[in-house]
Formats: C-alpha cells, structure tokens, sequence
C-alpha cells in the first residue's frame, strides 16, 4: 500500500518537471470553419514539411465559434486565424476592433453545397422553389404566397408534379452548422422569394424581413428532414443504403464519391466544377481566413503560412486545395486577395 | 401441489432460456459491429508503394540539403518510366499518382543517411490514397470516366506501373506510427493514442488519490451533518452531469482564468479527472462500506488509531472495488470527445506530442476527424482507428479484473 502511494508520487513528479519548462517556439493556431477545416489543414501540413516552422494547430470550431475565440483579444492564448464559410458580421467585426484587432481578409475561394442521392436511383431535377416547398415548415397555400399553410407534402410529386412520386427524406446538417446556414440562406431563401407576396414582405420593411426570414428559413420537424451529421462519410452510406433519400452536403464530399452519388441539378444547372465558379449553380457560398494583423510580431511565421496559402501551387486551378475539392478564385479576385495578404491590407468595414 | 411445482419449472425455464437468449443477441450485436469495423478496415493496414531508383549521383556531399531538388529527382526517376509523356499536364498527371509526401520522406531519408548521397540506389515511394484504393480494388473501372476518381489514363499508367514489379503491397507503417495527416496514406494514429494516454494519466494521477482521499474522509472522519449530506447530494449529481458541461467549466476555469494554453493534455486530464471524480467517489465509498463492521472494531478493539483503521485495514479490503471504479471511470474518460471540443483539443495536430504541454488530441477526436473527411480511404482509417480504440479499452478493462483478482479478500 505504502509502496503503491510512494510510486504514484515520484511518477507525478517526473510527469511534471518537463512541462515547468519554458517553451521556446510558439505555433500558429488557428480556429474555425470545419468547411474550410481541410483546406487549412493541407495548407498547415504542406507549411510544416516545407518551412523549419512547426505545424500549426488547426481547430475545427465552427465559423462563429471560431470569430468568438478569434474576437476575444490580442496576446498568446488567442488564435491567430480563424476560418470561416461566411464574411464576417458586422457585429464580429465591431467586436474585433473594440478588443483593438486588425484584421486582414483573405477569400479562398467557393465551396458548392450539393443535393445528391444514390446512383441506384435517376438523377433529381430540382429548383429552388422545389426545396422550399418540399423542406419549409410554413409553406404557402396559394399560388402568390399570401397565405400559408403547415407544410403538406409528403412526395415530391405533391410538390411538383414533374417530380418523381417518391417519398420526402433529406438527410441534411443541425442547426449549428455553417452548411446549414448557407443552404438555407441560399436556396430556400430563392425560393421563397418566387412566390410574389412572399418577395413583397421580404422587401417592405425590416419587420417585414425578418417575418420573410423566418418563414423562408425554418425546416420542417415532421421527419422529412432528417438531421445527420454535418459532411459526414456515413450520409454516403446512408444514402447508399436508401436510393429515395438526398443527401446535403459540401461539394468536395461529391466530388469524392462520384461512383456511389450523383449531385441533384439545382435551376438547371449541375453542381460541377466548371458550374459553381462560374457561378451559374445557385447553391455556392464564398470561403474565407482572417489573419491577426497584431500577432504577426509576435509570430513572424503568420506571413509565410499566408503565403504558402495563397501561392499558386495552393490556391490555383490544379494547386493541392483545389485536388481536395475547393473551386478556386477568379485571376481578378486572386490578384487581389493574394496583394492583400502579401500587403498587410487590413479590412474595412 | 405437483401442478404447482410443475408451473414454477416453467416459469423457470422460461427465465434461463429468454437471459440465454438476451445474451446471444447482446453477442450478435457485438460480434456484428466489430465485424462490419475489421470488414472496413482491411484496406487502412496496408498500402501500395514503388520503388523508384533514385540518381543522387549528380550532387555532391558539399550541397546543403535545403538546396537540392528532392521533388525534381522523384520525378525523373518515375517519368523514367514513360518517357513517351511530354506535355507539363500530363506530367502533373502522372506525378499525382504518388503521394505528396514521397519527397519528403526522401528529404528526410537523406538527411538522416548522408552516405546515400553520390550514390544510385532503390527508394521506396507511396502510392497516393486513390491509386491505392485502385490497387486494392475499390475503383469501379467499369463506370464511365467521369463518375471515377481515376480516368483512363491514370489506370493504364498504374496498370504499367504494376507490370513492371516494382510495386509492392506493404504493411502501412505510417498508419501506427504517424500523426494525424491530410493525406490518407501519411495519416495515422499514434499521435493521438500518445495525446490520449497522456491525458488519461493525468486523470488518473489526480482524480485517483484526491478521489479516494474525499471518500475516505467522508465515509470515517466527517461529521454527519446537514454540509455533508449537501455534498454528498452534489457528488451523486455529478456523476450524472453531461460530458460537454466539465469542457464549459474547464474553458472557464483552466483556459480563460487560469490562462492554461489551449489544446494541451494537461487541460484536458483536469477536465476529465473532474468527470472521473464522482465515479471514483462513490465507488470507493460503497467499497469501504461493505467492509465488514467486525475487522474494523476489531482493530479498534487493539488499540489501532482511526487512521491506522483506515490505511492497514479498511483500505486494503476495499482495494478490488476501488480498482474497479477507478478503472471504469476512466475507460468512460477515454471514450470521451464532447468536453476536449471546448478546450481546444478536437484539432489537426501533426506532431507526436512528449509532454503534459504539447498541443495534442485524443483517440476519440481523431476518429472523429476522420469520419469527417471527404477522402474514400479515411472511411477505412476511421475503422482501424476505431479497432485500437476497442482495443485499449478491453486492456484496460482486463487490468481492472486482474487488479480485482490480485487484492480479492474473501471473507
């Protein structure tokens, strides 16, 4: 019994000497978007090979966890990036400055959020009205919007009749995650907004837009939207398994399955490559890192990771980003975002 | 009478057979997810490489290592072998289809073994994940080139590449020995099983001797009063409490007023030593309790001290059930990933971390991470890793039974 204590103490005390000791070389961390959470972590790990600087710590938070970390203030326990699949809010970035942050934005790139079911199954051709109307809560019940019923749909063929008559069951991201927030900003927003009253509300007044929001915005909880993970390897097989099912996820999780799923054409348009960065399918949202211009001092590597992210072996149209499903910038928008982070160009809102 | 037996046999019988049959189906459960997990994992153990011959003969000892063009010889060597490619994206192409990481391993390689330079030799070099999987398989050739990761081309060099018998199908030795990697085939899990074995020891070192101390306390020493039964009120209430709760106290506590750095084991240990520490408690309360009253007066009877009660006799009856809850209480610690999401821990992390400092991650999270990536040949990764998961919590709950066998007192 003696002995047992005795041993435990002397192992606790060897376990602590080494952590007394003071580290010399701090590592860049960075915070953040678990859409751009790849991205980050290629660049940090192709950083790492290729400088004599260590691999930065690269954590998956959420966009707005990662600005509240990143907001929070100057000196060694905040991170020093923070990754985000959205532009950073007015409120962030008021926040920032009040705590005396300097910020400068980089856009990485664009990143399509695709529907897609088994390839056991035929291709589904949807517009934005089509998810709206299959996954809203409220939907209207008349053809301009000005009134509205629960949502009553239970196939597809209820909500169009071109649409296979095949039961309602979407596989999508929780509420917390940035996917989600861009799905639903970006498609069912759309398609609310093809119903006319429904445009009028969203146009006449603040009240009015946040009503239009809320109608537009809010999902279904009867059992057609099924909440999964957020771009999980499991809704693949999930979908495998149920060829009725769609799936919603970022386009890289398609882009690397392309043998099992096929991505639903969405207003006509296919989510390819070549149709997100043109921008003619209408699901895709912008990607971004912002940097600690004050942490830069502290840890000159910063400027070289910055670098390495937007070199072109990176960032460019067969870079190693863009191997791991990112659709990359315009030459226009690259020059300049590429400038701002060779330039410290700090953000101005 | 004798019908009444008879019906009280049945119902007997019927009792063994419907707990005989609760127990096949518990086994088939087991038996079912940890087939299907070896069924996946089967392609993460191993992995395709090449061995290209490498000309260092071109550069002399005096060059500085950071000057020479590691990724330039790698390419010559593997271009060698269709010298009818000559467009710059067919050669990009075709590059791709070893890994990333071959350069630097050469680079690393050299470093370590300067005697290589001036010389020609043989290097073996990974296969990227997709070239991989396609050798082992997995890639429908039958499906039209669009809906594939590899196209036509990439299979007829892969295809040549095979008949030229260099490529050879390896145990992954980066799968045991790496951290954590973008790249499936660099990736692997010993980072984190080190980040985790560092955190459970720090739960252990603290929750184990404060917890028992408390017990002890509580149990023969405190005053029964209205202030100890609050606590002990509280302590069961813990117990109870979810996971992610301990991660907002230890970003509140350790990270935010403590100012600790974020992502490090001894963060996390504290964490999860205040979620083992209820378990611990109770445990070794109702393992003291059941000590029979007699050895205990009986000491007493002798002229030994409270305390001298305690540690030479009380103590080491209860020794098994102690073991036992601490034990328990940890695997529970081991298996968890809510509470090191919020202080910083649920990240890429590739270097292997040494100390109770050092920014790591646990087991738990990478296989979350994994399970997260877009990558086909991390779905195999996640599995494996998984397995060693499963694994260590089986030596952990064994040492908890030979722990148990090795202090049992029978009475």
């Amino acid at each position: 019994m003696k002995n047992l204590f005795k041993s435990l103490v002397i192992i606790l005390s060897i376990a602590l000497i080494p952590s007394l000791q003071a580290k010399a070389e701090e590592q860049i961390r960075i915070v953040g978007s678990s859409t751009v959470f790849p991205f980050s972590t290629a660049v940090a790990e192709e950083f790492g090979r290729k400088t004599k600087y260590k691999t930065p710590i690269v954590e998956s938070t959420g966009s707005g966890g990662g600005m509240k970390l990143f907001c929070a203030g100057n000196g060694k326990q905040h991170p020093d990036i923070t990754n985000a699949s959205r532009r950073i809010k007015s409120k962030e970035f008021k926040k920032c400055s009040d705590a005396g942050i300097k910020i400068i934005e980089i856009k990485v790139g664009y990143d399509g959020i695709v529907l897609a079911n088994s390839k056991k199954a035929n291709v589904v051709k949807l517009s934005t009205r089509d998810i709206y109307m299959a996954l809203a809560e409220k939907v209207p019940a008349n053809e301009d919007g000005s009134e509205l019923q629960d949502n009553p749909y239970q196939t597809w063929k209820d909500v169009n009749p071109k649409l296979p008559n095949v039961k309602i069951e979407v596989l999508g991201p929780p509420p917390t995650s940035g996917t989600r927030d861009a799905f639903v900003e970006l498609a069912m927003d759309a398609g609310a907004k093809t119903f006319p009253a429904l445009k009028e509300l969203r146009g006449s007044s603040k009240a009015g837009k946040n009503k239009f929001k809320r109608i537009a915005r809010t999902i279904r909880e009867d059992g057609a939207f099924i909440e999964a993970g957020e771009n999980d390897n499991l809704i693949i097989q999930k979908l495998d398994q149920n060829p009725n099912a769609l799936g919603i996820f970022g386009f890289s999780f398609l882009d690397q399955n392309t043998d099992k799923i096929q991505g639903s054409i969405v207003n006509d348009a296919e989510p390819t490559f070549d149709n997100i960065l043109i921008g003619d399918y209408p699901i895709s949202r912008s990607l971004f890192f912002y940097v600690k211009k004050n942490h830069i001092r502290m840890k000159p590597s910063i400027t070289q990771f910055v670098k390495e992210f937007t070199s072109l072996s990176a960032m460019s149209e067969d870079g190693y980003l863009v191997e791991k499903g990112l659709i990359p910038l315009s030459p226009e928008e690259y020059k300049k975002y590429k400038n701002a982070g060779k330039n410290l160009i700090e953000l101005e809102l | 009478m004798s019908k009444n037996l008879s019906i009280r046999h049945r119902a007997e019988k019927r009792f063994i057979a419907y707990g005989f049959i609760s127990l096949i189906l518990a086994a088939t459960m087991l038996a079912t997810i940890i087939g299907s997990m070896i069924y996946r994992s089967i392609p993460a153990y191993t992995n395709y490489s090449i061995d290209l011959e490498i000309n260092m003969t071109e550069i002399s000892a005096e060059d500085e290592f950071e000057d020479i063009n590691f990724r330039g010889i790698i390419r010559s060597s593997l271009f060698s072998f269709f010298p009818e490619v000559e467009s710059r994206s067919d050669k990009r192409k075709l590059f791709k289809l070893i890994s990333s990481s071959a350069s630097y391993t050469l680079r690393d390689f050299i470093i370590e073994n300067p005697s290589y330079i001036n010389k020609k030799f043989y290097f073996n070099v990974l296969f990227t994940d997709d070239s991989d999987l396609f050798y082992k398989g997995y890639v429908d050739t039958s499906l039209s080139e669009s809906e594939r990761r590899l196209d036509n081309q990439e299979v007829a060099w892969l295809n040549e590449l095979k008949n030229t018998g260099r490529v050879k199908n390896k145990i992954s030795k980066n799968l045991f020995l790496n951290g954590d990697s973008r790249e499936p085939e660099v990736a692997g899990f010993w980072g984190a099983t080190i980040g985790s074995l560092i955190t459970i020891s720090v739960t252990l070192l603290l929750s184990f001797p404060v917890g028992v101390l408390t017990a002890i306390y509580l149990e023969n020493f405190a005053v029964k009063n209205r202030i100890t039964d609050f606590i002990e009120v509280n302590i069961n209430n813990l117990a109870a409490v979810p996971s992610i709760i301990f991660g907002l106290l230890g970003l509140a506590v350790f990270i935010n007023f403590f100012g600790m750095p974020r992502s490090i084991p001894l963060v996390g240990g504290l964490v999860l030593s205040l979620m083992t520490l209820p378990t611990i408690i109770i445990a070794t309360r109702s393992s003291l309790q059941s000590v029979p009253p007699s050895i205990r007066e009986a000491a007493l009877a002798m002229g030994a001290s409270e305390m001298q009660v305690v540690f030479q006799h009380l103590l080491p009856s209860a020794l098994p059930g102690i073991f036992t809850g601490t034990i328990i209480g940890l695997a529970r610690a081991f298996g968890e990933s809510a509470p090191l999401l919020l202080i910083g821990m649920v990240a890429f992390i590739v270097d292997i971390p040494a100390t109770f400092t050092d920014p790591a991650t646990a087991l738990p999270v990478q296989i979350y991470i994994w399970a997260d990536s877009p990558e086909r040949a991390f779905v195999a990764k996640t599995s494996a890793a998984t397995l060693i998961l499963i694994g260590l919590l089986i030596l952990i709950n064994l040492a908890a039974v030979l722990l148990r066998k090795r202090y049992e007192v029978k009475w």
